[in-house]
Order: C-alpha cells, then sequence, then structure tokens
C-alpha cells in the first residue's frame, strides 16, 4: 500500500476543492487532490450555460469555461490530484483511506484536510412522490449529465418538477433540443431558483410555471404516460378535485440540493440539521483541523461565493498548520449562532471567541420570502447587536452579513447570538 | 433450442417459489427448464415483499401454510449455509398496547408451542423491551418474543437458489410469457411469445398470473386477486432496528411493521388493499399516509426525512385463502399457486412438497453424481479488510473503481452481475444483484456509469440499455437527433 504525505488533502476536485488547493499551495503549503470522478471541475463540466463567473471574473463564463480557469491554473501551480479515486474511510487521526484502479489502496497523511465532496439531488424518493416506478424518470441534474455529457436526450414530451435552477436550465435545454416542455410544477406559491433563471429559461421560452401544485401520480407501468398534478393548500395538503392530468413520456425533478457528507459522517464530524457539518467561523469542522467549504457545507446559488468560501476555508487551513497544528489546544471558548425567526439555517454554526480577526461572514437562508423586512443579530437577551434592513428576501438567495463583534457591545458572559428576520418597524405617527 | 427437445419439467415462473423448486429438483437427474415473463426472475411480488421469514405462529391451523411456514422456517438454516444469501435471525415482535392484545398474545404463545415453536416468550417487562429494541414505543404494554423470525433479502436469495440451479443445469429463459398451454399424449407444448417448449410435467409458480396459466388447461377451480401492500423505505445507518416489529394481527393481514433489513436499511409497511387491476403497482398518497401513521405508532422516532425511495408489492390472493400446491385433474400438472404471506418462509418446505408431488407422478427422482448445492457467496468491496483491498486491486483493477457512491459498488461488483450466471441484462438486473443504484442518491450519479458498462458489456448501443426489459428504455435519441429530423421532415413536405 502506497503512503503519501501532505501538509493538506482536499477531497472533492470541483469548484470548491480547486479553489481551495490553489490558496493553499499560494500559501506555500503542500497540497494533494483526490477526485472521484474521471476529471477535475466537477458538477461544473455539466453546466454548459452560462452565467458564471461574474463576481470573480467580472465576465459571464459557462460551467466547463469557469472550471478550467481553475484547473490551469493548478497544473501550472503543478498541484498534484488522483482522479478516479474514492476516499473509503478518514480516522480520527486524519488518516485518509483511498482506492483507484491503478494503485490500489493509498494511504494520506496529513495535517489538514478539507472537505469539498458538494452535494446531490434529492430524489422522488425524499419526497414520497406516489404512483408506479417506470423509465423516464430522472433527476434533473441526470438529465443534464445525460445531455450535456453524453449526448443523449432523455424524452420527448417533459413535465418537470420543482422550480430548481437546474430544472428550469434544462427547461430551456431541452426545448433547444426539440422537445416540448409542457410544464414546471411547483409546490411553493413562488419559483425556487433564481429570478434569472425563471425569466431566461420559462419566461422567454413560454414554457408554463404552474404554481401551488404536487404531484399525486406517476402513470405508466414500463415508461412514464403522464403525472396528476393537484393543487394543495397552505399546509401542501391535496385539494380534493383539483387533479389535473398532464401526458407526458418523462418526468425531470428538481427539488433541492443535499450537501454530500458521507465522508464527513464517517470521519466523525457532527452534522448540522440542514445537512452541512457544523462549523465555526473559520470554517473548522467540529474535528479539529478538518475544513469544510462549498456546497457540501451549505448549497450555493453561486459558483463565485463557493469560490470564496473556499478561498477562506484554504487561508485557515494554513492559519492552522502554521499556528495550531500539533499545539495543545485549549478549549475555544464559542459563542453558538442560531436560527430565529423566518431563517431556515444559518452558517458558521459557532464563532470562536478570541481568534476573531475581525470580520466575520455570516451566511444564512429565510424559511419564506418577505418584503421590507429587518435582520437583526440579538443575544441572549434580546438585546439588538447589529441590524440591516432590506427590501426583500426570498429562500432562493443565500444572504452574507459580514459583521465585526469588536465593534459590537458584546456582553462578555454571551455564549449565544441569534439572527432573525422580522418585518421592518413602522415608524410611529403622532 | 430445438422444438423436440422434450424436458421432463418446466416450471412457470421466476419468482422465490418457481426457483426455489427448480433449485430442489436440480440435484436430481431431470432435464428442466423455467420460463420467466419479465426481462428478469425475481422482479414480481418477489422483489416487493418484506423480507420476513416468520417464525410461524400467525396462520391458523386449518391452514396447510401454517405447517409449511413452521418447517421453511427452519429449513433456512441449512439453505443460507449452501447459497450463502443475505439472511439473518434477529427475532421479531408482535407489539401490544391494551390488555386485550396481550391476551390474544397469549394465546398465539401457546398454540405456537404447541405446534413446535418452542422458544416463543412474552414479555411484559417495559424495561427489557426497550433493552432489546431501544426505538419501541412508551406505549407498548407487552411483545411476543420470536427469536427464530429473521430477515432476508428476498431477491438476492431468488438469484442465489436460480444460479445455484444453473449451476446444476437448469436452464433459464427469460422474457417468455407464457401465451398458450396445448397437451396431448402427456405432452404439454407451452407457447410463448418467441418459442414453444415442450415437457412431460409442468409447475405452475406463476404468482398473480396462476389462475391464468391453470385456466390455459381448463382447470379453473380457483382464482387469484391482488392485494396491494405499499412500502416506504429508509436510507441506511438512520435507524437502528434490533427487532422486527409487528402489530398485533387482525384477521385479513399482520399488520404494517417496522422493519430493519439485511443491508441496514429500515422500512415501513405494508398496508393491505385488494385491488382489481394484476399490473397495479402503483403508490398512492392515501397508502403512503396509512403506512408512515401506522409505523409511527409503533416506532415514534422514525426517520420521516430520510425515506429514499416508496415502492407497491401484490400479494396473490387465492379464492381459497389457503396456499393451493396440487396435484391436478391433468395428469403432469401441478399448481403452486396463492402463495402469499407466509410463502417466503414456506418456500423450502414448499419445494419438498413439489417432489413429493413428483414422486407420485412416477417422476424418477435418481440424485445427480456431480449435484453441488453450494453457491459462493457473491464477493463484495465492503466486505473486504484494507489489506484484501488492495491486493483484489492489483490482481483485478475493476476493484478500483467506484461505481455506486452510496453503497460503494465497485465496477467489478457490477461486471460480476452481469457476467454470472443467470446474468443481468437491465438497470434493475444490475440494481437487484449488487445494490448499485440502491441508496439514498437512487442512482442520480450511477446510472450513466452503470448503462455505459452494460452497453459494453452486452455489446448494445447505450440507447437500447433499459430499465427492466422491453420499452423500459431510459433515452429515446441523441442530442440533435429530434431537430433535425424535424428539419428533413419539412424538406420533404416542401
Amino acid at each position: 500500500m502506497k503512503t503519501y504525505n501532505t501538509d493538506v488533502t482536499i477531497i472533492g476536485g470541483g469548484a470548491a476543492g480547486l479553489a481551495a488547493a490553489i490558496e493553499v499551495n499560494k500559501g506555500g503549503k503542500e497540497v494533494l487532490i483526490l477526485e472521484r470522478g474521471i476529471e477535475l471541475g466537477g458538477i461544473l463540466m455539466q453546466c454548459i450555460h452560462n452565467g458564471f463567473g461574474i463576481k470573480e471574473f467580472n465576465k459571464e463564463l459557462t460551467g466547463p469555461e469557469y472550471a478550467q480557469k481553475f484547473i490551469n491554473e493548478v497544473n501550472q501551480l503543478n498541484i498534484p490530484y488522483k482522479l478516479d479515486t474514492i476516499v473509503i474511510e478518514i480516522t480520527l487521526d486524519k488518516k485518509i483511506y483511498a482506492v483507484n484502479k491503478i494503485e490500489g489502496l493509498i494511504e494520506i497523511n496529513s495535517k489538514t484536510i478539507i472537505l469539498a465532496m458538494g452535494c446531490r439531488e434529492r430524489t422522488r424518493g425524499a419526497i414520497n412522490v406516489p404512483g408506479f416506478r417506470p423509465a423516464g424518470i430522472f433527476t434533473a441534474g441526470q438529465a443534464q449529465r445525460f445531455v450535456n455529457i453524453e449526448g443523449y436526450l432523455p424524452g420527448k414530451n417533459i413535465v418537470i418538477l420543482g422550480s430548481g435552477d437546474i430544472g428550469m436550465i434544462m427547461a430551456r435545454r431541452l426545448t433547444w433540443e426539440g422537445c416540448n416542455v409542457k410544464a414546471v410544477v411547483e409546490i411553493q406559491p413562488y419559483v425556487s431558483g433564481l429570478l434569472r433563471n425563471e425569466i431566461q429559461c420559462l419566461e422567454d421560452y413560454g414554457i408554463p410555471l404552474i404554481t401551488n401544485y404536487s404531484l399525486t401520480k406517476i402513470h405508466g407501468k414500463n415508461r412514464v404516460k403522464g403525472v396528476t398534478i393537484s393543487k394543495v393548500d397552505r399546509n401542501f395538503d391535496r385539494i380534493i378535485g383539483s387533479d389535473q392530468f398532464i401526458e407526458c413520456d418523462t418526468l425531470l425533478l428538481s427539488v433541492g440540493l443535499i450537501p454530500e457528507n458521507e465522508l464527513t459522517r464517517i470521519a466523525g464530524a457532527e452534522i448540522s440539521s440542514m445537512g452541512g457539518p457544523i462549523v465555526d467561523n473559520n470554517l473548522e469542522t467540529t474535528l479539529e483541523g478538518v475544513f469544510a467549504c462549498g456546497n457540501v457545507l451549505q448549497v450555493h446559488d453561486l459558483v463565485d461565493l463557493v469560490t470564496a468560501e473556499s478561498k477562506r476555508a484554504g487561508r485557515n487551513a494554513i492559519e492552522y498548520i502554521n499556528k495550531r497544528y500539533k499545539k495543545k489546544l485549549k478549549g475555544i471558548e464559542k459563542i453558538h449562532l442560531s436560527a430565529g425567526h423566518n431563517i431556515n439555517y444559518v452558517k458558521p454554526d459557532n464563532i470562536c471567541l478570541g481568534e476573531i480577526l475581525g470580520e466575520i461572514i455570516i451566511n444564512f437562508r429565510v424559511k419564506n420570502p418577505d418584503r421590507r423586512i429587518q435582520i437583526n443579530i440579538k443575544d441572549e437577551t434580546n438585546k439588538t447587536l447589529y441590524k440591516k434592513k432590506k427590501s426583500y428576501v426570498i429562500p432562493s438567495e443565500m444572504i452574507e452579513l459580514k459583521i465585526n463583534l469588536n465593534n459590537m457591545e458584546l456582553n462578555p458572559k454571551c455564549n449565544g447570538l441569534i439572527v432573525e428576520v422580522i418585518p421592518q418597524l413602522e415608524p410611529l405617527i403622532e | 433450442m430445438s422444438s423436440s427437445e422434450i424436458y421432463d419439467i418446466i416450471i412457470i415462473g421466476g419468482g422465490v417459489i418457481g426457483c426455489s423448486i427448480a433449485r430442489a429438483l436440480c440435484k436430481y437427474e431431470l432435464k428442466i427448464c423455467l420460463l420467466e415473463k419479465e426481462a428478469d426472475i425475481a422482479m414480481g411480488t418477489t422483489k416487493a415483499n418484506s423480507g420476513v421469514v416468520h417464525a410461524g405462529y400467525a396462520a391458523e391451523r386449518k391452514f396447510t401454510k401454517r405447517n409449511l411456514c413452521i418447517r421453511g422456517n427452519k429449513l433456512y438454516s441449512e439453505a443460507v449455509k449452501e447459497l450463502n444469501f443475505p439472511f439473518k435471525r434477529m427475532g421479531s415482535f408482535v407489539v401490544a398496547f391494551k390488555v386485550e392484545e396481550i391476551k390474544l398474545l397469549e394465546e398465539i404463545r401457546k398454540r405456537g408451542i404447541e405446534d413446535g415453536i418452542l422458544d416463543l416468550e412474552l414479555i411484559l417487562e417495559k424495561q427489557r423491551i426497550k433493552r432489546m429494541e431501544p426505538n419501541i414505543s412508551d406505549d407498548i404494554i407487552g411483545v411476543l418474543h420470536a427469536p427464530s423470525a429473521g430477515i432476508v433479502s428476498p431477491y438476492e436469495m431468488t438469484f442465489a437458489l436460480a444460479q445455484n440451479a444453473a449451476m446444476n443445469s437448469v436452464k433459464f429463459f427469460r422474457s417468455q410469457e407464457v401465451i398458450k398451454i396445448d397437451h396431448s399424449d402427456y405432452i404439454f407444448t407451452i407457447t410463448t411469445q418467441r418459442n414453444e417448449f415442450k415437457s412431460l410435467n409442468v409447475i405452475n409458480c406463476a404468482g398473480l398470473y396462476s389462475a391464468k396459466i391453470s385456466k390455459m388447461l381448463g382447470l379453473d377451480y380457483f382464482d387469484i386477486t391482488p392485494r396491494k401492500g405499499e412500502y416506504v423505505l429508509f436510507d441506511r445507518n438512520t435507524i437502528q432496528l434490533n427487532k422486527i416489529l409487528f402489530p398485533t394481527p387482525t384477521k385479513i393481514s399482520k399488520g404494517i411493521l417496522v422493519c430493519p433489513t439485511f443491508h441496514g436499511n429500515a422500512f415501513a409497511g405494508p398496508n393491505a388493499q385488494n385491488i382489481t387491476d394484476i399490473e397495479d403497482t402503483s403508490t398512492t398518497t392515501a397508502g403512503l399516509k396509512e403506512v408512515l401513521e401506522g409505523a409511527k405508532k409503533i416506532v415514534p422516532n422514525l426517520p420521516l426525512r430520510a425515506s429514499i425511495r416508496n415502492f407497491a408489492g401484490l400479494r396473490a390472493v387465492p379464492s381459497t385463502y389457503d396456499f393451493i400446491i396440487d396435484n391436478t385433474d391433468i395428469y403432469g400438472f401441478i399448481n403452486v399457486a396463492g402463495i402469499l404471506s407466509p410463502g417466503l418462509t414456506s418456500s423450502y418446505a414448499i419445494a419438498e412438497k413439489v417432489i413429493d408431488f413428483l414422486e407420485l407422478l412416477g417422476v424418477e427422482l435418481k440424485v445427480k453424481e456431480d449435484y453441488n448445492p453450494y453457491r459462493p457467496k457473491p464477493e463484495r468491496f465492503t466486505d473486504f479488510s484494507k489489506k484484501e483491498l488492495d491486493k483484489k486491486i492489483k490482481e483485478d483493477s475493476s476493484w478500483g473503481r467506484i461505481i455506486c457512491r452510496c453503497e460503494t459498488i465497485s465496477e467489478k461488483e457490477i461486471l460480476n452481475a452481469i457476467q454470472g450466471p443467470i446474468g443481468a441484462t437491465t438497470i434493475d438486473g444490475v440494481k437487484f444483484r449488487c445494490r448499485a443504484g440502491m441508496g439514498r442518491c437512487q442512482s442520480g450519479f450511477c446510472r450513466p456509469r452503470v448503462m455505459e458498462i452494460l452497453s459494453r458489456e452486452m455489446k448494445l448501443p447505450y440507447q437500447a440499455i433499459t430499465k427492466k426489459g422491453d420499452d423500459t428504455n431510459i433515452l429515446i435519441a441523441k442530442t440533435k437527433d429530434l431537430l433535425l429530423k424535424e428539419i428533413i421532415k419539412k424538406e420533404i413536405q416542401k
């Protein structure tokens, strides 16, 4: 068995892993990327539409173009990577075991690990759609792979369940291929992906968007023959008599993404209820020296945000090696950050006191859309330490706050902060 | 095959019953073949049931299925040693919430012990129950513990049976739906949509279709109606169940159970709904709700958010309510029909009974000299130690390429599934043999790669790969095909 030693091992060679690897290399540390696919770039390689890189490169790139910029840099910097390599175990002392066809089993000893495994799609089973189980049911991302990488069409007459970004992008992509996208069906009263995709992928092509409807039956024993959709009430219960049959041969599902944390679990890091690992403001998981970034931590709307977050993880990994590696750690005092009113989740989960260099980045998503709102950060005594007004919030937008705890009047005994989104208080008129 | 070839025995139906009979008969010097309507064996009721090997206390004494179940349970110990399929005796609990239910359980226990299920025990100490199964509801006041009950992977067992039968020269023909049976001069001629087969004896194990097959020979003394059971399956390692958990039974059903699978998943189900359409394996909103609500009564902390699939299976309910295992009025034609629960448990005992009938029919049962009762255990990536793994990959590099991430299934295991005896020819065939695509992403990642391997191995175009046989192709055209064809069509019209 071959053994490797390195400063940082990065698991995953997609957008997050590549950005983190480059950052680590530039900081003068050794890094090794492990990628399970047969090429670097991850899911970006099948996202051949444009719209990537507006923040990072100030121009619109396609997914493969965006990835290639990073792949080129990885190659220029001679950063080592292994393809078609799957990690099977991470031990508590940060030993990684992986396999590939060429080397067999390999062991990697590293001072730190960055988890960058990305996310996967929610399936039909996860939302328990009833009906038959015929051929012709795809997750939107799988259909995207079949079309853009393999070069095949999943069907001709298509219904898309869920209005996630990949679903809307595939609605347009398949329309371009001469398919008939009959409808995008969304259970919520609003689109769950980005507004720009709703306009550019659905409205521009006259693809009907049916909101407040859920899928109540898949028809066809061998191949999909159609779907029954039903209007739902506020509790998402089916309204009797509202059933509608749509004939189709293919159903795509775009019903959400889940951070892929099987390895994180194997490693022994704690996972938050929303799926990603619990991290502090350094993006360090509950395992010392193990960091997480990109969609494995939280599902991002834009790859530029993944890149920025992953660079931070890379820098923090260097910081860890320089300062804390192999030092006896004293228990670091942490403040827990929790989700308050109308907040779906908030990252990081904890803020380390005593290590705060200044600015802290907080990300969150709201549960429900709202207008004229105020974002508050409060301590346990209900004292507001930070507030910001915003004209609207929607669940599809990941909101980023940059706060500086040094500027806040933080009670030294405080051990918890709450982030909330509440309606703006109307000024009192006397 | 030549049309002059006459088999000693033709088995119709490649479910667990047909395959266990094929396997029981393969040790004799007989020419046997099995015909299956679907593209693969084990794809009917066999693949969509609870996989519980019952202790045998449940059926009423007047039914033959009671004794067959009790005997069948015992036969599993020997079978698993020879066939190496996933099976574990973990024990079951029938739970009671009310005093009347305890009384009923005590009655069941007494009768069970009288009939030879000696280890049945009524447990009333709540602490002990909780210790044995911590997930059980606090409202439970007692359980009937049956240590001999177990879980089996029903389709993997059926593949094992069929593979062993094939090793001992039983022939398997798939995608052969029987459309006509004639008999004259004590020879049966079976016509399928593709071929014609001749045999001296026929064993009808066609499950839901067994009444239809029987009627082809004018034997219409029973009917089969489908009774649907819906299930919800949960991801591996989201709940650790130690016991199979049944509610106290009613007259028509053992009720909705909460049960672990051999591979570490858990499931809830089945409900029981009599339907008319023999093909209707669809799940329903109401049914899934009923299943989850029923299951939550027994296990309140069911990991609802970790559901990965729902499915339904159909029980073949006979008009007689008991198993129909008969030598019929047509000499040489045996019906093995209406095998609903506990059919899976009884399968080995049913096969024994069929052998008895064949003896009555004067079929000569001479044991082959080269009979090999052993089917080796399929090798699994996840069963290897690190050292073994390294060695395996160096011997054959396809062990080092993981295709299914969720279940950690290597390319080699998929190749074995395709190349082995009665190999997989479809995506579902691969999935049920080696679990590729059975995990939490439900083949989201691995399907294109499984298709690639199937296409390569079967020398078929990528587009010809199907989910489960005819009319279940995954893909319909290459990109640009639809557009270009449209343009050509317009050109022609001009």
